[in-house]
């Protein structure tokens, strides 16, 4: 016992580090980045998270696969009825979370750098990216929901701070508006499931909720409920459908932003928030079939939107959804760690892509419509070749991180159900093609910008580089962490996250593994699948060399997929609109109209009974003493009747 | 008991000194007596660590027929209350420096004088004592909205003051009756709380001082005379009734309504927390489209003591300890976003949100600093606001689900019309109308950045407040379920 205390007590310096270090980054440049030169301050920001990454790796070496660690740092919000502590949890999920942010985000760090040079807002770019590092790690460390929350809405407000990071244009501050309601809807699911647990299990520590939650039964009203509620709050934060319009605007933010927060780390924290309460969720098979199905829908829907966009960060945050959409689908069947895995592999060339995209975007000084690109690829070979490789890896080709994350979540789909594996299949077709057209119409062919652009092009410089490249290398072996038994390795993944998600094993239905010479077949089928659809894209837009059809020559069913299925304009007239006018109604009508008159009503005939009473004190005596003999007699009569 | 006069009394001596010191010096003199009356409050917060309530009793003999007596005394709940009173008062005064401020002496000297009554009703422990100081507190602020007010200040000031004239007259009637009701035959709270009134009397009672609370408050559809009010009155004069006059009516609920007529409170409680969620969606829905800034904070204070008034009703102690937390919170926060009205009215000399825009780019400091009582006022986590609402709204969940559902869009609206209001005053290209916006003051910048870290520091740890409330909820909570 004592052992087990002195083994614990060397997590606590650095368990406490890694989110202090960049509160500290935040601090210093928060408060006195004035003073500080913007090159130094910008090192400053990167270097903490570098800290941090150091004392992630330090706990990662020294953790049991099997163990967990929790540091009580003081009572927040105690009294009589409720006692929910400011604590951290450290266990193996927390540790692949750990490592993702804070190695990405390191990354991503040095690549702004060199992206947001000449920017005038760099300090409090890095400022606010150091702030969006430490409520990210609070929303992986806590030990219970309500710590999760703060790291939850906390993240929400750097999105918002950075999607409108250039403030002077008002678009792009809408589209921070928007990102920051839309989590608040999906905010308030998750806050109205905290209310349930804590009401009925008394705490909402997630080892005590699970362990309660174990002893009921499954598919209660309760843990349904629960679930369900929790699962809104993911729809918002990850994009889901029907919350997932703010995340394509978010693409108003800095390429870095879009890279680290609206694709590695934020939007995956819907998933790392089920699979952290996996045990309530294997309970809840209800929920687990709704999440299927949003998961599902969501993959196919924004791959669909994917094929028709001409903007390249567009182009990828639809691939976002949909990647996001799909790590949903496993979880919906059950298999938990097999989401994570895709989250972690997601994380690599997504990152990638974004952070190769921002120095496409940065060599053509800011252009962002692939009809006005082509042939970059002999200009900037760097960006051209990492680029390509990550695209590989997201489309599932063979033997690349994505495919075996990808193949997993298939296999999983095909022991199952096998038309939700079909209908994932064709969304991996579809992303493989919507990929590769990216990829054709900006690197191959020619130039279609202006001559004065082309001048100019130029690779970017070694910090943005260096990022690139150690992405795309993560992309090519991530799949090693998780190799499948056909090829007699073992799944160092999910064995690593076995002591997290097997409590939730019992709940689950037990489905007969696939042979492997099924699987094989699978994984073949996969890969060729992507395969055709990349000759296919090749086809396409390199041998007949095709161009995206102006917008407005489109009809039929490419309109509404360019226009992504007038989603925004829906919502406009559907919950925007009316309630404008509900509060011009509240206000016109019911406030001044109803109430105040009523008010006023009531003050009006207060004065109009003095107004009359007062022609009564006339000062003649006579009609004073008639007055009272009157009433004598009224009194009278009144006293002889009754 | 030294200490009880001593922090009564201050403030009415402070009120004098500063009217006779003359309109040079006013300003300076108020802001200095007013810290030293923050002084005796740490002091008194020391004496209450120590030696608990009792310490604080006070009981003097002052009329034997009808019965009333100076008791006053200082609970948990009543310490408070006078510690947020006596918190924001040096604010209030310090934010009208650089301000040119006519008969300087008679306005600081009103402040002062309301912040006396205002330390009067949380410590008064005597019904009708309590009712003269509640009086009392409507005098020094009908004449700073009259006399330093906007241009339609004249019937805006006589509608407030009739509207909450009339409720008071009515929780007078109340008393009388309670009074008569009770068998000690007393206004003592002691009595009172002891008095076990008639269940079929609770009834009507409960009426007499929920309206006359519900107007002070106030609660949707009582709430008509107080956009207009907030929009006149002079800024320190709309952050007095804001931060700590409406706590009056929110603070009362707790100490005379709910344990004097329990009875009551179960027959018409649900028709009151029906209200309470109600009124926080519509104030919200309506806050979105207010063109005025003024106006604008003022429905979403509507919305925001709602949601206050709806977590006591809920009768649990959740709803309580976050009733007190958000009571506090929402005086320091509304008084710092009136503030930053203030700041943008004192440069642009306008208030319609139209007319702003891109201030940003001109004042970064201010930016920040509004950007972070905006955060408290959305309720962000690590703000204090979060701890108020995540509170109430779990005591309203515990007592009906569906209202705490209702109740809950107010995080959603909460967002939407604070995030509109700040983009179209602060982002965006600068307005035409604004030539120049220099950025904050001296004084600006310490009551904001005092505010600001409140707002933290109560948002990271809010452990002492529930500790000093506990006792005295407590005992209110067990009165009001009868227990």
């Amino acid at each position: 016992m004592t052992e087990q205390i002195l083994h614990d007590s060397i997590f606590i310096m650095p368990g406490i580090l890694i989110p202090l270090l960049p509160l500290i980054g935040f601090l210093i440049n928060g408060l006195f980045g004035k003073y500080i030169p913007k090159a130094l301050a910008s090192w400053l920001a990167t270097l903490v998270i570098l800290g941090s990454f150091i004392c992630s790796v330090f706990v990662f070496m020294n953790l049991d696969a099997a163990g967990s660690v929790t540091i009580d740092l003081f009572q927040w919000i105690a009294f009589s009825k409720v006692n929910i502590g400011f604590s951290f949890l450290i266990d193996p999920l927390t540790v692949v979370m750990l490592l993702v942010i804070t190695g990405i985000g390191f990354l991503i760090h040095l690549y702004s750098i060199g992206y947001m040079h000449d920017d005038e807002g760099v300090t409090r770019f890095f400022t606010y990216l150091n702030l969006f590092i430490f409520f990210m790690l609070l929303l992986v460390m806590g030990s219970n929901y309500l710590v999760m929350f703060i790291g939850w809405e906390g993240v929400g407000l750097c999105s918002y701070l950075l999607i409108g990071f250039w403030f002077k244009n008002d678009a792009y501050n809408n589209a921070a508006k928007k990102a920051f309601v839309m989590n608040r809807i999906g905010d308030l699911g998750f806050l109205l499931g905290m209310f349930f647990i804590l009401f009925n299990f008394g705490t909402l520590e997630y080892g005590a909720v699970a362990s309660q939650a174990a002893m009921m039964t499954p598919n209660s009203m309760l843990l349904v409920s629960i679930t369900l509620l929790l699962f809104v709050g993911a729809m918002g934060k990850s994009a889901q459908l029907p919350l997932y319009t703010w995340l394509p605007d978010a693409m108003a933010g800095p390429t870095p932003v879009s890279a680290l927060i609206h694709a590695a780390t934020m939007v995956t924290a819907g998933i790392y928030m089920v699979v952290r309460s996996n045990v309530l969720f294997a309970m809840a098979p209800h929920t687990l079939d709704v999440i299927l199905v949003v998961g599902v829908a969501t993959s196919v829907f924004a791959a669909v939107i994917g094929l028709m966009q001409n903007d390249i960060k567009k182009v990828l945050a639809y691939s976002t959804v949909s990647q996001l959409g799909l790590m949903f689908a496993a979880l919906g069947l059950g298999a938990f760690s097999s989401g994570m895995f895709h989250v972690v592999t997601h994380a690599f060339f997504k990152a990638c892509l974004f952070l190769g995209s921002g120095s496409v975007i940065h060599a053509l000084h800011g252009e962002q419509d692939i009809r006005k690109m082509g042939g970059l690829k002999k200009l900037i070979p760097v960006t051209y070749l990492t680029f390509i490789i990550a695209s590989f890896a997201i489309s599932g080709f063979p033997l690349l991180s994505g495919f075996f994350s990808k193949d997993e979540i298939l296999a999983h789909a095909f022991e199952q159900n096998k038309l939700i594996w079909g209908i994932l299949s064709i969304s991996s077709m579809i992303t493989a093609f919507y990929m590769f057209r990216l990829v054709y119409l900006t690197f191959f062919g020619t130039f279609r910008g202006t001559d004065e652009t082309k001048k100019h092009i130029h690779e970017s410089p070694l910090t943005i580089t260096i990022p690139l490249i150690v992405l795309c290398l993560l992309s090519i072996v991530g799949g090693v962490l998780g190799l499948p038994s056909v090829f007699h390795a073992t799944h160092l993944f999910g064995t690593y996250l076995s002591s997290v998600t097997e409590p939730s094993k019992a709940f689950l239905h037990e489905h007969e593994a696939l042979s492997h010479s099924s699987e094989i077949m699978l994984m073949s089928f996969a890969g060729l699948a992507a395969i055709a659809a990349i000759v296919f894209a090749y086809q396409k837009y390199v041998k007949k060399g095709e161009q995206p059809a102006d917008e407005a020559s489109l009809t039929g069913l490419n309109k509404w997929i360019s226009n992504k299925f007038y989603v925004d304009e829906l919502y406009d007239k559907v919950v925007v609109k009316p309630m404008l006018v509900l509060s011009d109604l509240f206000m016109v009508v019911v406030d001044k109209l109803i109430i105040d008159l009523a008010v006023n009503a009531v003050a009006w005939a207060v004065g109009i009974t003095g107004r009359a009473t007062r022609l009564i004190q006339t000062g003649n005596t006579g009609f004073y003493i008639f007055a009272m003999v009157l009433s004598m007699v009224v009194l009278f009569v009144i006293r002889l009747l009754a | 008991m030294m200490i009880t006069l001593l922090l009564l009394g201050f403030p009415l001596l402070a009120s004098l000194l500063v009217l006779a010191a003359g309109n040079k010096l006013a300003s300076k003199l108020a802001l200095v007596l007013s810290i030293g009356q923050l002084a005796i409050t740490t002091y008194a917060y020391c004496v209450y660590k120590q030696h608990g309530a009792e310490a604080f009793y006070f009981f003097h003999e002052w009329i034997s027929n009808p019965k009333i007596s100076l008791h006053f005394g200082l609970d948990g709940l009543s310490f408070l209350m006078v510690a947020l009173t006596n918190f924001l008062t040096p604010l209030i005064i310090l934010s009208a420096f650089n301000r040119t401020i006519e008969r300087a002496a008679g306005y600081f000297s009103l402040i002062l004088l309301m912040q006396f009554a205002l330390n009067g009703v949380f410590m008064s422990m005597d019904g009708m004592l309590y009712y003269i100081f509640w009086e009392l507190a409507l005098i020094p602020i009908y004449f700073i909205a009259l006399r330093w007010g906007g241009p339609n200040r004249v019937p805006v000031t006589l509608k407030f003051f009739i509207y909450t004239l009339a409720g008071s007259l009515l929780m007078l009637f109340g008393f009388i009756m309670l009074y008569w009701y009770n068998p000690n035959q007393s206004f003592d709270i002691r009595d009172l709380y002891n008095a076990s009134i008639c269940a079929c009397k609770q009834g009507w009672l409960f009426w007499t001082f929920f309206l006359a609370f519900a107007i002070k408050i106030p609660i949707v559809p009582f709430h008509t005379w107080q956009a207009d009010t907030y929009k006149e009155a002079p800024t320190q004069g709309t952050m007095l009734l804001s931060g700590i006059m409406l706590k009056m009516g929110t603070y009362s609920l707790l100490r005379w309504l709910l344990p004097i007529l329990p009875s009551g409170v179960a027959e018409w409680g649900p028709l009151a927390i029906t209200l309470c969620v109600v009124g926080i969606v519509y104030a919200s829905i309506i806050a979105i489209m207010q063109k005025d800034l003024k106006k604008l904070l003022a429905y979403s204070s509507v919305a925001h003591v709602g949601l206050i008034s709806a977590g006591i009703f809920a009768l649990n102690m959740q709803g309580f300890q976050g009733s007190v937390v958000q009571m506090l919170a929402h005086g320091v926060n509304v008084i710092g976003l009136f503030f930053c009205a203030d700041i943008i009215f004192n440069r642009t000399n306008t208030l319609d949100i139209d007319s702003l825009g891109g201030i940003r780019n001109l004042a970064p400091k201010f930016n920040t600093l509004f950007m972070v009582v905006v955060l408290g006022s959305v309720a962000l986590p690590l703000t204090n606001g979060f701890i108020g609402e995540f509170l109430l709204l779990f005591g309203v969940y515990e007592y009906n689900t569906w209202l705490s559902v209702f109740a809950g869009l107010t995080i959603i609206l909460g967002a939407v019309y604070m995030l509109r209001m700040f983009q179209r005053t602060m982002l965006g290209n600068v307005n035409e109308h604004i030539t120049s916006f220099p950025d904050l003051k001296w004084n600006e910048k310490i009551v904001l950045g005092v505010i600001a870290g409140v707002i933290i520091l109560l948002g990271i740890y809010p452990k002492p407040v529930f500790d000093i409330a506990e006792p005295a909820l407590q005992l209110i909570l067990g009165k009001s379920i009868g227990k």
